[in-house]
């Protein structure tokens, strides 16, 4: 563990990818193979079961450290991770105990099947032995969030360099199904296992979005070919064997939330693997995402969810056919196969649908079909190098996204909270409201989009114009307007202000504004595309 | 009702008996102050009380006043009011402040830390009734380590950048951590510089205390010549063109927020050591219960959750009084600092 605890240490505390890949590949040449294989899966999101809820956790850590409840809550509440906030209160000790990773992992698992009271037993005492880091990173095993700032692709390359095969090789290899305790390091990344390619699709390839005067450094127009660009689940279909088998973007085998694709069967043939987009599709019309929301979560789909949001795969691209890997063959005569095969099968009936590609000639159609984004209820265009393969994870160039400009409005400052982290000092999660006649009606929050400095002012107005305290909350006095950007908008029954905006952020904190001239609730709704 | 000893009133804290204020924020007549920092010593003033070795600082940062130097522990009467000041450890000459009436005793702490630091003198908890606290990092996950550790820590990583011909940059107030580094550096390793800021005020601070030498950046200083030596700016200098003459360099910065996770991966600074100048959970829990007081007055800091715990876990008679004292890690630069930066 405590090799582990240095790793984790050691890419905490710097901001460089190149060190913290070199912490990486150091690591992957010294572990076990054990502990690699579990290291690989935990930054690949393959996580053992949560053994304990996190209300228990809270009160055990509460207990053993002599605090109130209420004041484990509060802290929790800035230090904003439920796992450093129980490695920061638990008294440091000094006993040397040193456990692998991986036996640390095993213990774990068993953990799940032990009663309440021996589960409380074992994170005492293990609390209380372990140093401060390892602390964090045993509670981070234990609670399932584990974000360190090393993304799949940076730990497949420290991979490559310590085993020496290939970064893309490895990336497939690495997706799938596989956990630790159904393969080995040797048999998972070292090994050539036919078997194991059924079910396992291809790396992704992600767009980046386009940078300011993008057009001139794409060259000739002609060379790219244009899609609208819809807000779904980007996803994988796989038809190998005469079984269906459907990917999302996470890495994550969900075909058992689609049985819609189960037809797809009945029109496709064997070794085929299509990119795409899963959209809600309701009454002949792809529907707002929005609609989704409640089947993502669910691990068991209903009938009555089934026919409430039915699902269609919206291809825009074609990975392997005939059982042939054609990444590599350019984009335009991929997208002919995939034309051919969608215009060849009654594709409408089983929820296949073909992403529509366009031939622009010149920039000003390009951005007038963009600006007709909007009515089309798409967040833009996709911009495709005809000529390209299809590359592996984000890289810049052949892929672009140019996304329709944010929704802005004008809100006022109601609420303030505490934020976390570094920020945890400092009020700089903001509650929004427009004006519904004489009164402030809640429509966002947000946390982000002011520069530091902005943040400390609002900050320091905030602590001197407090109206009530709720907690961690604040009501101000209504005073500061602020301008909020937003993806999307849609009506919400959830919602008091009766509108649900996606990614709200602040935009601009508009200092020249008085109150008064804030938008109102209607202004919002006339937002919603009709 | 009789009136309370001190009163928070808009201008600051208030003794009506003596018509004395206590780092008051906006200018009063006459006011007494615990410490250097911009929070707590502000600008128009007329008459200036603080210890002895603190009037230096003030007069570096605001000039031409009007200033009383008084010793650790010496009392002056003012109107019937007993006052003198008491070592708070949170800086060089920062003080808390005993004010008795008729028997009763009121102690501010302003701010400070019950780690002795080896440079500021050291905390000295004062029995009172009423005791009015800071609590920066009054919550439990705050836990400093001994200072011996982190300035290992500190030492180990100058070493380290200048093993791969790195300018190691350290960032810390221009007054209070600024010397509080300097002092515990290991001049063996290579030379101190420093930013304008942080030397100016080194300079008034050497009429009293001792550190190691430094050398001032100036327009003529040179990469080669800072290359493998450590630098000590302010925090503001961070950013700007200034730091550009030390490429290659690593970047650090020294504060209680270190704590946070969140806060050491920020991407601003390279590495954050955990080293602060206020006092951690403990230190506040333990200099309460050494005061012997009875009441608590929070002033900065997480004061509701802080006068929360003390009322309902510790049977204090707590409350919290609205200041305009900043916390540690907001920006309390003052206009010299500024020019000094740019
Ligand atoms: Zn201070």
């Amino acid at each position: 563990m405590k090799q582990f605890a240095q790793l984790i240490k050691a890419i905490d505390s710097t901001n460089k990818t190149s060190l913290k890949v070199e912490s990486l590949t150091q690591y992957f040449l010294n572990a076990s193979e054990e502990d690699k294989l579990w290291t690989i899966a935990i930054l690949s999101h393959r996580r053992p079961k949560r053994p304990v809820n996190t209300t228990l956790l809270r009160e055990w850590a509460t207990e053993i450290s002599g605090i109130p409840l209420w004041l484990f809550e509060e802290s929790y509440h800035i230090v904003g991770d439920l796992a450093e906030t129980i490695a920061l209160i638990i008294p440091s000790s000094e006993n040397e105990l040193d456990k692998s990773l991986s036996e640390y992992i095993s213990e774990i698992i068993t953990l799940k099947t032990l009663p309440e009271i021996e589960k409380k037993a074992y994170l005492h005492e293990n609390w209380l032995k372990l140093n401060y880091y390892e602390r964090f990173v045993f509670n981070k095993i234990i609670t399932g969030s584990f974000r360190i700032g090393v993304s799949q692709k940076l730990m497949t390359r420290a991979l490559a360099k310590a085993t020496s095969i290939d970064e893309d090789i490895l990336a497939y290899k690495l997706m799938g199904n596989w956990t630790p305790e159904t393969t080995t390091f040797q048999k998972l990344i070292l090994e050539e296992n036919e078997e194991d390619y059924l079910s396992k699709p291809y790396p992704f390839y992600l767009a980046y979005a386009v940078e300011d005067d993008f057009q001139t450094d794409l060259g000739d127009i002609n060379d790219w070919s244009f899609e609208h660009k819809w807000d779904g689940i980007r996803s994988q279909v796989i038809i190998r064997n005469r079984e269906v088998f459907v990917w999302s973007r996470g890495e994550e085998l969900v075909t058992d939330k689609y049985p819609e694709f189960q037809r797809f069967l009945e029109e496709i043939p064997d070794g085929t693997v299509l990119d795409g987009e899963i959209l809600p599709f309701i009454d002949g019309d792809i529907a707002n995402f929005n609609s989704l929301q409640t089947r993502i979560g669910r691990k068991n789909i209903t009938k009555a969810m089934l026919q409430k949001t039915p699902v269609i795969l919206n291809a825009y691209d074609l990975l392997e056919w005939e059982g042939k890997d054609i990444r590599q063959l350019p984009f335009s005569e991929r997208r002919e196969l995939l034309d051919k095969l969608i215009s060849q099968c009654s594709c409408d009936e089983i929820g296949l649908y073909l992403s529509e590609t366009m031939n622009i000639t010149t920039w000003e159609a390009a951005a007038k079909e963009r600006e007709r984004s909007r009515e089309k209820r798409s967040e833009g265009l996709m911009l495709k190098r005809k000529n390209s393969p299809y590359l592996v994870g984000r890289k810049k160039g052949d892929w672009w996204k140019w996304k329709t400009d944010p929704f802005t409005i004008d809100g006022v400052l109601t609420y303030a909270m505490r934020g976390h982290g570094r920020r945890a000092n400092l009020y700089t999660d903001y509650t929004f409201g427009l004006w519904d006649g004489d009164e402030l009606v809640t429509f966002a929050k947000a946390y982000s989009g002011l520069t530091d400095a902005e943040f400390r002012k609002v900050d320091a107005w905030i602590k001197k114009n407090t109206l009530e305290r709720f907690g961690p909350v604040r009501s101000v006095t209504p005073h500061h307007v602020f301008e909020i950007a937003f993806e999307g908008i849609a009506e919400s029954k959830r919602h008091k202000s009766g509108v649900a905006t996606r990614f709200p952020r602040i935009l601009r904190w508009r200092q020249d504004k008085p109150i008064e001239e804030a938008n109102t609730i209607d202004d919002l709704k006339a937002l919603i595309p009709k | 009702m009789k009136q309370p000893l001190l009163v928070f009133n808009e201008k600051g804290i208030y003794c009506e008996q003596a018509d004395v204020y206590i780092d008051a924020w906006r200018p009063v007549d006459k006011c007494i102050i615990t410490h250097g920092h911009a929070d707590h010593s502000r600008w128009g003033h007329k008459q200036y009380i603080t210890h002895h070795k603190n009037t230096s600082i003030i007069k570096h940062r605001l000039g031409d006043i009007i200033v009383t130097g008084k010793a650790w522990n010496e009392t002056f009467v003012i109107n019937g009011v007993t006052f003198s000041l008491h070592p708070a450890g949170h800086i060089v000459a920062s003080s808390q402040v005993r004010v008795e009436y008729k028997g009763e005793v009121w102690v501010f702490t302003g701010d400070f830390k019950t780690e002795n630091d080896g440079l500021a003198e050291a905390y000295e908890p004062v029995k009172c009734h009423t005791f009015i606290t800071e609590c920066t990092f009054g919550l439990p996950a705050f836990k400093w380590t001994p200072q011996a550790e982190v300035f290992n820590d500190i030492n180990n990583w100058w070493a380290t950048n200048q093993a791969e011909g790195k300018t190691s940059v350290l960032f810390g107030y221009s007054l209070g951590k600024a010397q509080r580094l300097l002092k515990h550096l290991d001049p063996s390793i290579g030379k101190i510089y420093t930013h304008g800021a942080v030397e100016n005020m080194t300079e008034v601070l050497r009429e009293h205390y001792d550190f190691h030498e430094t050398i001032r950046i100036t327009r003529e200083t040179t990469k080669d010549e800072l290359k493998g030596n450590i630098v000590i700016a302010p925090p503001s200098a961070h950013g700007g063109t200034w730091i550009r003459k030390m490429v290659p360099y690593v970047t650090a910065s020294a504060s209680g927020w270190m704590t946070f996770r969140g806060a050491r991966r920020r991407r601003a600074m390279d590495k954050g050591f955990v080293l602060s100048d206020h006092a951690d959970w403990d230190g506040l829990l333990e200099s309460i219960k050494t005061t012997e007081c009875e009441k608590v007055i929070t002033t900065h800091g997480y004061t509701d959750i802080f006068a929360r715990y003390l009322r309902e876990e510790l049977g204090y008679d707590a409350r919290t009084e609205k200041t305009q004292y900043e916390e540690e890690g907001a920006e309390v630069g003052d206009k010299k600092e500024k020019e000094a930066a740019s």
